[in-house]
């Protein structure tokens, strides 16, 4: 190897110094999503308050690893809590189980369900991974933040 | 039993394994590894190893018998859970037995216990390399027994999508068969290509991998603002990324010498072993799917399919990169010739109707709800159809019975397939070259024991 060899492989070195890293700092740093991205489910409410969900469990049905459990129950007067006749009074998501297919989402008719973009969902213990309908009811705490139209990273 | 006896004992044993190779016969030596194989726990394969080495100790000297050796499942170099249990002797393979099924999902079996719709999201899993083409043949196979017609813009953003699959697939097999070799820096110039091809994955299908974006009829949904500008973008960049990676391994000593003259089989005998995809035609036949037998609208493009001439690890290299390259000429064309008109056929037995009607429209909320629970009824019939995967020919045989879910879906797997390659290549090869003959066949064991 002469010379020259080893001053053109370090200025290959040297060169590449200059440039800005393509890695991100995850987890000071969070890796932006784009909008059609799958995370952490959310259920929806009308600006009324009342929920978009109606335990009607075309979800159950359309989910391929069976991760989601509903009970559903008539709405009384006294007692309202979605728009429709019924509603969920249990909405269970096993999210150990769930492969963020989206299958949900293209299932309900009201547009209760979405999957959002949060994708950080690990927890210490196996039981805290059956999200509840009030978690999944309120929005994720950490959103990542999202990529705009053909933003390159 | 005195020690003589034993010795003459072991000798009559060697002469009668000796008398059985040369006759053809591999009787004795194939159960020895049969027991190997089948040896469970760690405690009862050393007990075997020790019996083993007892039988060696007393052999005549001058008799070798193979060391066992076994090559994985959890090592780096064996691409996922392969494990090889190798007959060594010295430096030199002397055989290989491949176990597999370490992987094993039974995504097949699954796939009886859901709707047809459902099964998307299992067969997608299988080789996690090439998720696109897995559903893109079963999707093929689902539309051959509906008779259902794909319009021209869904076939040609199915193209798009796999040939861009094809580019990820190959640039994983390049760094990760880079790095078994020693060359480090490849695999950190393929992943950075990787990467952002995944990121418009993520942008059109929702996901990184696993992506459930081809449905039955068409694709779950259309281009999103910006794609094109992106893509477009990603393959003006990426022939001059393949003249950088070319630049590192093409002409790099350590890389020919390595690969070169490494797992050469006869073309004839890699056809009768059932070897497709980029191993079969380093070996000079020129048979590619999308040529052979066009699907998804393949013939409306112009590209041209790289053969080779040596058939050893290196013209497999040299395939794999012109592949990237032809490629990124069918995106290109795919993008600007991209047809008007809808992602997804217009059949309300089998796609669910548009998000938008399901507001206004009583009749699509009633499909919708049908085809939600009970999925769409597919015609009692058999369908076999097929795609050319980065590894050669991946098949999908669905059988139906009229009813909503699937009465045996089976997958031609080329890595499973592929793999029967590497124990005639093995023999009597080194060590060492076992290692570049695994990475340069590039099976996938998601897809070997799905």
């Amino acid at each position: 190897m002469s010379v020259q060899d080893q001053i053109k492989g370090f200025g290959i070195t040297f060169r590449t110094m200059l440039q800005k890293p393509l890695t991100l700092g995850y987890p000071e740093v969070k890796t932006p999503v784009f909008p059609r991205f799958r995370g952490r489910h959310q259920l929806w409410r009308y600006d009324n308050g009342l929920e978009k969900c109606v335990g009607c469990s075309l979800c159950v049905a359309a989910c391929p690893a069976d991760c989601i459990r509903v009970v559903a129950e008539e709405n009384t007067q006294e007692h309202r809590v979605s728009a429709g006749e019924r509603y969920a009074r249990i909405y269970e998501i096993n999210m150990s189980r769930c492969i963020f297919c989206g299958y949900c989402e293209v299932a309900c008719p009201f547009d209760a369900i979405t999957l959002e973009h949060s994708y950080e969902l690990s927890e210490r213990e196996r039981d805290l991974m059956v999200y509840t309908k009030d978690m999944l009811l309120t929005p994720a705490p950490k959103q990542p933040p999202l990529r705009t139209e053909g933003q390159r990273v | 039993m005195s020690t003589d006896q034993t010795d003459v004992f072991a000798l009559e044993a060697r002469e009668a394994l000796e008398a059985a190779r040369r006759e053809g016969r591999e009787l004795a030596e194939t159960e020895r590894v049969v027991a190997m194989v089948e040896a469970r726990t760690p405690q009862e394969a050393l007990a075997r190893t020790r019996a083993n080495e007892a039988n060696a100790n007393s052999a005549a000297p001058g008799s070798r018998e193979p060391m066992m050796i076994n090559l994985g499942p959890q090592h780096p170099s064996t691409h996922g859970v392969l494990r090889l249990v190798t007959e060594l002797d010295g430096e030199v393979v002397r055989d290989i037995h491949p176990v597999i099924g370490y992987l094993h999902t039974g995504i097949e079996k699954q796939c009886e216990n859901k709707t047809f719709w459902q099964a998307i999201t299992l067969v997608t899993r299988m080789d996690y390399l090439s998720p696109f083409f897995n559903i893109h043949a079963y999707t093929q196979s689902v539309e051959k027994l509906l008779d259902l017609e794909v319009p021209t813009r869904a076939q040609w953003l199915r193209v798009m999508i796999s040939e861009l699959n094809r580019i990820t697939s190959h640039l994983v097999w390049l760094g990760t068969s880079g790095l078994e070799l020693g060359a480090i820096t490849v695999f950190f110039y393929a992943y950075r290509e990787r990467d952002r091809a995944l990121d418009l994955f993520e942008m059109i299908s929702g996901e990184r991998m696993n992506n459930r974006y081809f449905q039955v009829g068409g694709c779950a949904d259309d281009m999103p603002p910006g794609f094109e500008k992106l893509l477009r973008q990603f393959v003006t960049e990426m022939p001059s990324r393949i003249d950088e990676y070319e630049g590192m391994l093409s002409a790099n000593p350590i890389w020919l010498e390595r690969t070169r003259g490494v797992g050469i089989l006869p073309a004839d005998q890699l056809i009768d072993l059932g070897i497709t995809g980029p191993a079969l035609r380093a070996a000079g036949v020129d048979l590619d799917l999308r040529k052979a037998r066009p699907y998804s609208g393949y013939e409306h493009f112009d590209f041209t399919v790289p053969v080779g001439t040596n058939g050893d690890a290196y013209d497999r290299y040299l395939i794999r990169l012109r592949e990237m390259r032809e490629s990124v000429r069918i995106i290109e064309q795919c993008l600007d010739g991209m047809p008007e008109g809808p992602h997804i056929a217009d059949d309300r037995k089998v796609v669910l109707p548009p998000r938008g009607e399901l507001a206004t429209s009583m009749e699509a909320l009633i499909h919708h709800f049908k085809l939600v629970t009970e999925g769409f009824q597919v015609p009692e019939g058999e369908a076999y159809s097929a795609v050319e995967c980065p590894r050669g020919e991946l098949g999908c045989y669905v059988v139906a019975d009229g009813g909503p879910k699937p009465v045996r879906v089976h997958m031609r797997d080329p890595s499973f397939v592929n793999l029967q390659a590497l124990r005639p290549m093995a023999k009597n090869a080194y060590l060492a070259d076992l290692i570049a003959m695994i990475g340069s066949m590039d099976n996938v064991m998601g897809g070997v024991d799905r």
